[in-house]
């Protein structure tokens, strides 16, 4: 008598962590800062931010519906995605325009590249600065906490002696875009992340490390500049977007210094206040030469090429 | 330097590594002996190089340990009766591929030692190599290579005894280092002596300490004057045991590609094999029985058994009362390198070292890949998996061959951790075996 088998390959164990899983985490850590933002700004960003995540989904699922496709929304990235958008938009945008947004960043960046880590840039970023470029008045209009007044601008914009203390800004009570204000929150959830090791930590640390440096070496309010503004959002969830970012160690330090020194000229010298979505988007497109730069060399191949 | 410091040393390079779940349920269990089963079939080819030649025929009287195929050329190995009884005849030996062929005997269930094994004598270093050639011994860890071909003296300084045993599952070392210590210590300071070895390392992973504890003990009794003999502990994560890496581990050498220990002037045997080959120069029993850890998901009661050589893995699974369900997957080996059996009339081989039933469904689905790097980082050759898989799906044989994907040693490593389950070490191997045929 003949058993049936399975005959498979191996490895024949794996490990636990799926595509989905690791997406998961992402929303997880990204909840608390969208909460508050949630809490900051009013029932609208709330809205705001669900319709970003189900526009996303609702795009990528028609995309791979129309062109017979296997369906990806399972893996949550589209989630990610729309949650990332929306948590970069301020809290009045028109839900029209967010729409556009989100489609652009699934549409456009992402599927028509081919889908999920074939994208060169990130969908989020991306899609920002669209809605930035077309509709800058509106995605230029920022809110103060809980009042729903207009603020005069943000802290990143402000003159000197209407700055808030340091410590508001830390805790995130001012206006800005609805994710992006609560540099704690958003330090707790990419604590989270490292933990769980789903980003490696070298991106955000010499991101905002290389930040911190040169702002402080010429002279500028280090508080202010690192607490206001994108930058923790960006450092910690965007630019360690795995499909834009290298793979080799090097090549992450490389990379995160690259966007923190970016984000300074940007803030510095440029006609924007904001800087951290054009200096990761610049940074991306750098990535495959970073990657051949800094690729290994196979174990052992040093020697060989000593002796030859 | 204290004694505990001279003979217990650090660990002088560490080399990535991904951490596997241990799963050791079998560490602390006694060896089961397993008794004769009604029938053996022991395949000619156990090991990499030519088939042994047999020399017995059909109605030949044989004991446990007689000789029965002749090694007929250098890279080879000889192999012996593991069971007493009577020659059934020469067959076709299936699973181990075209024209391999296997010695059928039918026990009598006695296990009679043939009555003219002897202690076999040595007394300078060629006969280290003779030994191991006449004991039978191939590489017990899992590749099979003839022991005696890299025992040669010239060059060598350091002999590195793996005792990593980094697969998940798998005790059979582990057991050895408890329970025949003694073989493991004697056999080192004889390698020791006769190759006129600089330093012996005796490399464990720390997830044993037990096992430490008790080699330890052992080195600190018999130790010499200069401490030659080291212990040491090996982070626990995978693939420590690979030749390249626990060499380097042990040493801080580098085995550049394409190249063997010796050029680095190591020897590297596993740890049953140096007590295997101490019990063969002291009684003259070669390689007959291999300890198995029988475990895995579908496993009821892991234990671990020693097996006569050329045992039907049906007659294993009678003698432990494992029962499971169609579709299982059996492995010989661990679940991170062992090879699936297609049915159950495989045999356990000298280099087998577990059987693991798997049950099915651990088999994800596959997505895309999300470039997260991870093969790459996990990878111990440092090659960069998730390109070659591109590089193969679209057909490119010069890229994936630039990528290197001949240094790959199909450890597993990339496939386990890659969150989009792609069948990354696989495609590494078809992509290999591609580049050879390319080659012809
Ligand atoms: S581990 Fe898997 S998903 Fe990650 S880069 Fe490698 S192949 Fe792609
Ligand atoms: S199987 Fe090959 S490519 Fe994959 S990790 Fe192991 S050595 Fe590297």
């Amino acid at each position: 008598m003949k058993e049936m088998l399975s005959v498979t390959s191996s490895p024949h164990i794996r490990h636990i962590d799926t595509t989905r899983g690791i997406m998961g985490d992402v929303i997880i850590a990204l909840c608390p800062a969208a909460v508050y933002g949630c809490i900051l700004f009013g029932w609208y960003a709330a809205v705001l931010l669900a319709v970003c995540i189900l526009s996303c989904v609702g795009a990528e699922y028609l995309w791979n519906l129309l062109l017979k496709k296997p369906q990806t929304v399972g893996d949550l990235s589209a989630v990610v995605t729309g949650l990332l958008l929306g948590m970069n938009l301020p809290a009045k945008l028109p839900v029209w325009m967010a729409v556009i947004g989100s489609v652009v960043a699934i549409i456009v960046v992402k599927q028509m590249f081919g889908g999920i880590g074939h994208n060169f840039v990130n969908p989020a970023i991306a899609a920002r600065i669209v809605l930035m470029v077309s509709f800058p008045s509106f995605m230029t209009k920022f809110y103060e906490p809980f009042s729903g007044v207009v603020a005069s601008a943000t802290p990143l914009a402000a003159t000197a002696d209407v700055v808030p203390s340091v410590r508001y800004l830390f805790f995130g009570m001012h206006s800005g875009c609805i994710g992006e204000t609560s540099a704690f929150l958003l330090l707790l959830g990419g604590l989270y992340l490292i933990l769980r090791r789903v980003i490696n930590p070298f991106v955000p640390i010499c991101f905002i490390g290389a930040f911190a440096l040169i702002t402080w070496a010429t002279g500028g309010n280090v508080g202010t500049q690192l607490f206001s503004g994108g930058l923790f959002l960006g450092a910690i969830f965007m630019a360690t977007d795995y499909t834009t970012s290298p793979s080799t160690p090097i090549g992450t330090i490389l990379f995160g210094i690259g966007c923190g020194l970016l984000t300074f000229v940007i803030r510095r010298f440029g006609s924007l206040p904001e800087g951290v979505s054009y200096s990761i988007i610049l940074m991306n497109i750098l990535v495959p030469h970073i990657d051949r730069l800094t690729a290994f060399k196979p174990f052992g191949a040093k020697e060989v090429a000593k002796n030859e | 330097m204290s004694v505990k410091e001279r003979i217990l040393r650090p660990v002088k390079r560490i080399h990535g590594g991904t951490p596997l779940p241990h799963l050791k349920h079998t560490a602390e269990q006694e060896t089961v002996i397993m008794p004769a089963p009604a029938r053996v079939r022991i395949p000619l080819s156990q090991h990499i190089g030519a088939p042994a030649n047999p020399i017995v025929k059909k109605g030949d009287q044989v004991y446990v340990g007689t000789l029965i195929g002749e090694a007929p050329s250098f890279v080879s190995a000889m192999i012996h009766s593991s069971v007493s009884g009577t020659v059934a005849g020469i067959e076709d030996y299936a699973p181990g591929g075209v024209g391999a062929k296997c010695i059928v005997i039918d026990s009598d269930g006695e296990m009679t030692p043939d009555p003219d094994l002897k202690p076999f004598p040595v007394k300078k270093a060629e006969d280290i190599a003779q030994a191991a050639r006449a004991c039978g011994l191939v590489g017990l860890g899992g590749a099979g290579f003839p022991t005696h071909v890299k025992l040669k003296p010239d060059g060598i300084d350091t002999l590195v005894v793996n005792a990593a045993e980094c697969e998940p599952f798998l005790t059979g070392d582990y057991r050895e280092c408890m329970e025949r210590y003694d073989d493991v210590i004697n056999g080192v300071y004889l390698l020791k002596k006769y190759l006129d070895l600089k330093q012996v390392i005796i490399c464990v992973e720390n997830n044993k300490p037990k096992a430490i504890e008790q080699l330890y003990q052992i080195a600190t009794d018999y130790r010499d004057a200069d401490d030659t003999v080291k212990l040491m502990k090996l982070p626990s994560s995978y693939p420590q045991g690979a030749e390249k890496v626990i060499i380097y581990s042990a040493t801080g050498r580098i085995v550049p590609p394409g190249k063997l220990p010796a050029d680095v002037g190591c020897i590297v045997m596993n740890i049953t094999s140096v007590s295997t080959l101490y019990r063969f120069i002291a009684t003259g029993m070669p390689l007959v029985a291999k300890r198995i850890t029988l475990d895995g998901t579908a496993v009821k009661e892991p234990k671990n058994i020693l097996v006569p050589i050329g045992t039907p893995i049906r007659d294993l699974l009678d003698f432990t009362g494992e029962d499971f369900a169609e579709g299982a997957r059996v492995l010989m080996g661990g679940p991170m390198m062992g090879n699936p059996v297609a049915d159950l009339d495989s045999v356990v081989e000298k280099r087998n070292n577990g059987i693991l039933i798997m049950t099915e469904a651990q088999s994800k689905q596959q997505t895309a890949c999300i470039r997260c790097g991870r093969c790459a980082r996990a990878c111990p050759m440092r090659l960069f998996p998730s390109k070659v898989e591109a590089a193969y799906l679209s057909g490119l044989s010069d890229r994936y061959n630039e990528l290197n994907v001949m240094y790959c040693m199909e450890c597993g490593s990339c496939s386990y951790v890659c969150p989009a389950k792609r069948p990354l070490t696989q495609v590494m191997r078809v992509a290999k075996s591609e580049l050879r045929r390319k080659k012809k």
